[in-house]
């Protein structure tokens, strides 16, 4: 390992200090905000030594740059200007729509490097079963993440949606994402994994679309447990520490939020996932 | 089982632990707040994204590039702008009011 490597590698950990320190500041009101500067000066020196390690490299393409550039302009100014603009009440559905598009990105980080890999040298074992995670999971993170903003936003009914059939669907769902995963896992197949985005995707809609708009905020912070889960599998994927530390992280640490926020609301998370008995969309339960 | 692999679980095994303790006792106002900071904490895929970028070579892996880059950047920004607009808010209720005591 290079002197330049080693460099990177103790900024991410630094990185991942940042985050773990944070979190726990954040835990206090009055420590709180303090906290989360911290995890964003953490988040800040982890993207930094990337550009530094792309530099190093130098493989990125001409048209690469470009791409990366106008996508980091394009990708900072959306969430810098929503997250300013948005009116205090419509946070919630706000943060869902940032957990959608991380989720999103994830499965297309995992997505990218699988259709390199088996194009070329093959797909190892350990990247596949990280890749096949990653694709299934994060679509369905995207899907149900934007039906909970789009219920928060009364854009979808707030009511629970609920028909015949559906436990069985769902069920079904789930066993052909298995099914394509394992063939995804043990022969390198670029279509399975397409069935398997599509799949997630369709699985995200069905299982938060039967869900009363006022255990949205607890769904939204199961969903969001799922994306660190997530990033943390794309982390396996690229073999990168900072994405596996930060990703284990949110998906723990977002598992025990979740459990706290039902407990809070006193409805017991089995109700809530199974779906079909919230109340209707009272959005105004989540401000606070 | 390679060396990397080991060394990788073995760091996502403890971040989980670390994951599940570092939050303990946390009042209800802080709720929202949090999760929302866990958010922007995963938009950490933006290294992720960025690495996809710079091996990209091809229209679709260009493609796939800026989506995964734009997305995780709006992640990244959005998240912390929005907690800390909230911590903000939090903050400012929170602050002590001054009561004029009334004594007999």
């Amino acid at each position: 390992m290079s002197d330049f490597d080693a460099g990177v590698r103790l900024v991410y950990l630094a990185a991942a200090v940042c985050f773990v320190v944070g979190l726990h500041l954040m835990g206090s009101p009055t420590s709180a905000r303090r906290g989360n500067l911290l995890s964003a000066a953490g988040m800040a020196a982890a993207v930094l030594a990337t550009f530094a390690v792309v530099a190093h490299e130098g493989t990125i393409t001409n048209t690469g740059t470009i791409v990366l550039v106008l996508a980091l302009l394009v990708g900072g100014a959306a969430g810098l200007v929503t997250a300013r603009r948005v009116q205090m009440t419509a946070m919630p559905q706000l943060v869902s729509l940032f957990n959608a598009v991380g989720g999103g990105a994830a499965a297309l980080v995992a997505l990218d490097d699988f259709l390199r890999l088996s194009d070329g040298p093959g797909v190892p074992t350990r990247t596949g079963v990280a890749t096949a995670l990653d694709v299934g999971i994060g679509a369905l993170t995207f899907a149900g993440s934007l039906v909970a903003t789009g219920k928060l936003q009364g854009v979808v009914t707030g009511r629970p949606v609920v028909f015949p059939g559906a436990r069985a669907l769902n069920a079904a769902l789930l066993l052909v994402a298995v099914a394509a995963g394992v063939v995804v896992v043990a022969d390198d197949n670029v279509p399975l994994l397409l069935l398997l985005l599509a799949v997630g995707l369709v699985l995200g809609v069905t299982l938060v679309l039967p869900i009363g708009g006022a255990d949205m905020p607890v769904v939204i912070s199961l969903l969001n447990a799922c994306t660190g889960t997530v990033v943390a599998m794309a982390g396996f994927v690229l073999e990168n520490p900072v994405l596996i530390i930060a990703g284990a992280l949110v998906g723990a640490s977002g598992a025990i939020l979740t459990v706290l926020m039902a407990q809070a609301m006193n409805r017991p998370i089995r109700n809530i996932v199974l779906g079909g008995f919230g109340g209707g969309g009272s959005v105004e339960v989540v401000a606070s | 089982m390679s060396e990397q692999l080991l060394s990788d679980v073995t760091v996502f095994v403890l971040a989980v632990l670390v994951g599940f303790e570092v939050i303990g006792k946390v009042p209800s106002t802080l709720h929202t707040p949090l999760m929302s900071g866990t958010n922007a904490i995963h938009g950490v895929v933006l290294v992720g994204a960025v690495l996809i970028a710079s091996t990209a070579d091809d229209a679709l892996s260009y493609v796939l590039a800026f989506v995964a880059v734009a997305f995780a950047a709006m992640n990244v920004t959005g998240g912390y702008v929005v907690t800390d607009r909230m911590l903000g808010m939090f903050r400012r209720r929170r602050d002590p009011v001054p009561v004029k005591e009334q004594r007999p």
